[in-house]
């Protein structure tokens, strides 16, 4: 692969983040320029993220921008949609199936888009998965983002292992083993 | 030592720091610059501090300097004002140990209250400014601001933006140079800013620029990348980067130091090449001084002074399209909002039922402003809660303050609301302070302060008891309150408000995503007890949300417990249990 351009968004609060450093980490590992865009502070709160992560040989921009992802990985149904026209033409969307109302739907100012999988399936390859019913089989519904991470992984490129020794070296002690775990389920399906 | 890491922008720019020798660094926390002064905490040969605003945080690297060390002052674009006062004249009295300030602006306010160029503050107080475009340049080019504050005697500023700081790219790393102390020797003349000397410094400043501005032309951080001469770029930070993505072959005058510019080069470059760009985010600071030299460019009229910059809307100016395969699909909006179990949002909702007006200040708490709880008013910067709150009183009188208060947070309070409140005090205020003291700076990702009990370097420390504080500065009445008590708090609101002292309510309640937190409780709502009111709803929390039969469901993993919903319920439908 010369280059690819990886966007990770969800919900503030859903561990995009420590996904997308764990993307970075894994082809800096392989010998990849990388660069990685991370959202803080206030935008975080809850909010809609987004980061990114570019790899290949020579990186300039540490940005995605509309029509240059090769892979987009939401944790959330509805930010999968808001950015979804950031996807190349045979660009991958990987889906976590998961709904969390924005404010202005909880309030009653909006409604949340029904049908939004069915929807994104007419234009762009999608893979779903229920990461937090996953996680919370394995008894921490926090490892979500390990198991959207796994399967992820299998289209981003790279080995089972390579990945492997980045989240033992990326995730706190005490989740070492679970979040194998988890990535496993994502990766193996 | 030479192993190649991916890193922070911020932390490259701590890491350069360390590598430089720094011994002393302070600063207040700020988006996008908080992570400089976390990571570099992290080194033992650097003492670091936050400080309670940005003002002390640049007379502590000034002491420093002046004392012969190297030293360190981190700031978001906003904290460069409070700064302002101690940098106008750091510039004339110049450095003994090499001393920088790191300041980073925010190009499409992820996290802040304006757009300002920090380039512009430069320009008006003479000190020079380097502008990195990745996380190694960022290493790079703090270590050459030591250099060359020690060799021009001169603060220096290394500007950095959100983008530059919250991405990350790799880095190589080196070993930290120990720096030997300067001599420190009595010199009235440089360091004693009265009239007679500043006259002598001022003539100093203004032969440095000029000695800058020559000298910058062979600087290895200002480079010309040839390329094709039909079009050429003058650019710098991480618009550099944009550049290379939309035209890598055309020639590129790459900016390390924007300020003073070096003319020469710049001169040399646009000789060179048919059409000029200056491609700079925010202010055309480039751009204009190009102009105003004579020379021909184009800039601002193709690209905006707002927002971050990007390849595509380059493309878009230069080429009038970008090639999009799919379009931006309708989806309803998802700002920020306070947190499940966010303290502020209990002491919003009673404002909101008594439809109290809060003057505002810089916090998680400005969220306070939106739907459904809608009570903020204003928000203009630090500190300015209090005073805003005491110009309307003094503008309109008692009675119209009645239903109004100032909401300040702790952090806040002591960065500059106390000043604020002395003032009140002074000038005889009855108006009513609200202090949501939730134990930390809580925007910019849980930062120690001066009433936490903790340093920066994680050490214990004697914790400012913000009630005394208020009390000995003559506060007639300081209420302290558990911020999850609705019932006490309404009352104490109500009572502040209608009388005719000035009042202080500190409100208490650590923020929900302080670390070491244990949440034993959860809320869980009963369908069959509810009467479909909507009264839980209506405190905006991002856990309750309705369902398709007009009851209400509690998402239990992101519920705290905090209670707040089971207090607006009438009707028994939420129960705190045991997770």
């Amino acid at each position: 692969m010369e280059k690819l351009n990886v966007m990770v968004v969800g919900v503030g609060g859903q561990g995009t983040l420590l996904t997308s450093r764990i993307i970075g980490k894994t082809a800096l590992n392989a010998g990849f320029d990388v660069k990685l865009s991370e959202v803080h502070g206030m935008a975080q709160r809850g909010g809609s993220v987004v980061t990114f992560v570019r790899f290949g040989k020579n990186v300039s921009k540490p940005v995605v921008e509309e029509g240059e992802a090769d892979v987009l990985i939401s944790f959330e149904r509805l930010e999968a949609l808001r950015y979804s026209h950031y996807l190349k033409k045979d660009g991958i969307l990987i889906v976590n199936d998961c709904r969390i109302d924005p404010m202005t739907v909880v309030i009653g100012a909006s409604q949340y888009p029904e049908n939004i999988l069915e929807q994104l399936k007419k234009d762009h390859k999608v893979y779903v998965i229920d990461g937090g019913a996953i996680a919370k089989e394995l008894g921490n519904s926090k490892v979500l983002n390990s198991v959207v991470l796994g399967l992820s992984a299998k289209h981003i490129g790279f080995s089972k292992e390579e990945w492997i020794s980045v989240i033992e070296k990326t995730v706190p002690q005490k989740t070492i083993d679970i979040n194998k775990q988890a990535f496993l389920k994502g990766y193996e399906g | 030592m030479s192993e190649k890491i991916i890193m922070l922008g911020n932390e490259a720019i701590a890491r350069g720091a360390y590598e430089a020798g720094v011994k002393v660094s302070s600063a207040y926390p700020g988006t996008p610059s908080t992570e400089i002064s976390e990571s570099l905490a992290k080194y033992d040969a650097v003492y670091t501090e936050w400080a309670p605003n940005e003002k002390v945080a640049t007379e502590v690297a000034f002491g420093a300097s002046f004392s012969g060390v190297r030293s360190l002052a981190c700031m978001k674009h906003v904290g460069l004002n409070v700064a302002s006062d101690p940098l106008y004249t750091f510039s004339y009295t110049g450095v003994n140990g090499g001393a920088v300030l790191v300041v980073a602006d925010d190009p499409g306010l992820a996290s802040s209250q304006n757009e300002q160029d920090t380039r512009m503050i430069a320009r008006a107080s003479h000190i020079p400014v380097l502008e990195p475009s990745d996380s190694q340049e960022a290493k790079d080019f703090i270590k050459f601001a030591y250099e060359l504050s020690e060799k021009y005697d001169t603060p220096v500023i290394l500007r950095t933006t959100t983008k530059l700081s919250h991405s990350q790219s790799v880095v190589t790393l080196e070993d930290r140079v120990e720096v030997a102390d300067k001599n420190y020797e009595r010199d009235v003349k440089k360091y004693v800013m009265m009239p007679a000397s500043a006259i002598g410094r001022h003539v100093v400043v203004e032969k440095r620029d000029e000695m800058l501005a020559v000298d910058g032309c062979s600087f290895p951080v200002n480079r010309v990348e040839e390329g094709d001469n039909e079009i050429g770029f003058i650019t710098s930070g991480i618009a550099y980067q944009y550049v290379k993505e939309v035209c890598p072959n055309a020639s590129v005058l790459k900016l390390g130091l924007v300020n003073p510019l070096p003319k020469k080069l710049i001169e040399d470059f646009i000789s060179k090449c048919k059409t000029v760009y200056v491609f700079e985010e925010l202010e055309p600071v480039i751009e204009e001084q190009v102009r105003a030299w004579g020379y021909d460019v184009k800039g601002k009229e193709l690209f905006t002074r707002q927002g971050e910059y990007s390849a595509n809307m380059l493309r878009k100016a230069l080429f009038g399209k970008v090639e999009q395969v799919f379009s931006k699909q309708e989806a309803p909006n998802r700002p920020p909002i306070l947190c499940p179990g966010c303290p502020h949002r209990s002491v919003f909702s009673v404002l909101n039922k008594l439809k109290i007006h809060a003057s505002g200040d810089i916090g998680c708490y400005t969220l306070g402003a939106v739907a459904p709880l809608g009570v903020i008013d204003s928000t203009l910067c630090m500190g300015a809660s209090i005073s805003a709150l005491h110009g309307i009183e003094k503008a309109r009188g008692k009675e119209f303050i009645k239903n109004w208060v100032a909401v300040i947070g702790d952090s806040t309070f002591l960065h500059t609301g106390v000043n604020s409140l002395i003032n009140m005090v002074y000038n005889k205020a009855t108006g009513t302070v609200l202090i949501l003291d939730n134990r930390t700076t809580g925007m910019t990702g849980h930062q120690q302060h001066a009433s936490t009990g903790k340093t920066l370097k994680g050490e214990d420390t004697y914790a400012i008891n913000l009630a005394q504080l208020c009390k000995a500065i003559g506060v007639p009445s300081v209420i302290e309150v558990n911020a999850f008590d609705v019932v006490e708090l309404e009352k104490v609101i109500k009572n502040a408000v209608n009388g005719n002292q000035l009042t202080v309510i500190i409100a208490k309640a650590p923020c929900a995503l302080l670390k070491g937190q244990v949440f034993p409780f959860k809320c869980v709502a009963n369908p069959e007890k509810c009467r479909k009111c909507g009264m839980c709803l209506k405190i905006g929390c991002p856990a309750i949300t309705k369902q398709p039969d007009g009851t209400v469901k509690i998402d239990e993993t992101m519920c705290n417990g905090c209670g707040l919903c089971k207090s607006y319920c009438k009707f028994n439908a939420i129960e705190k249990v045991e997770k």
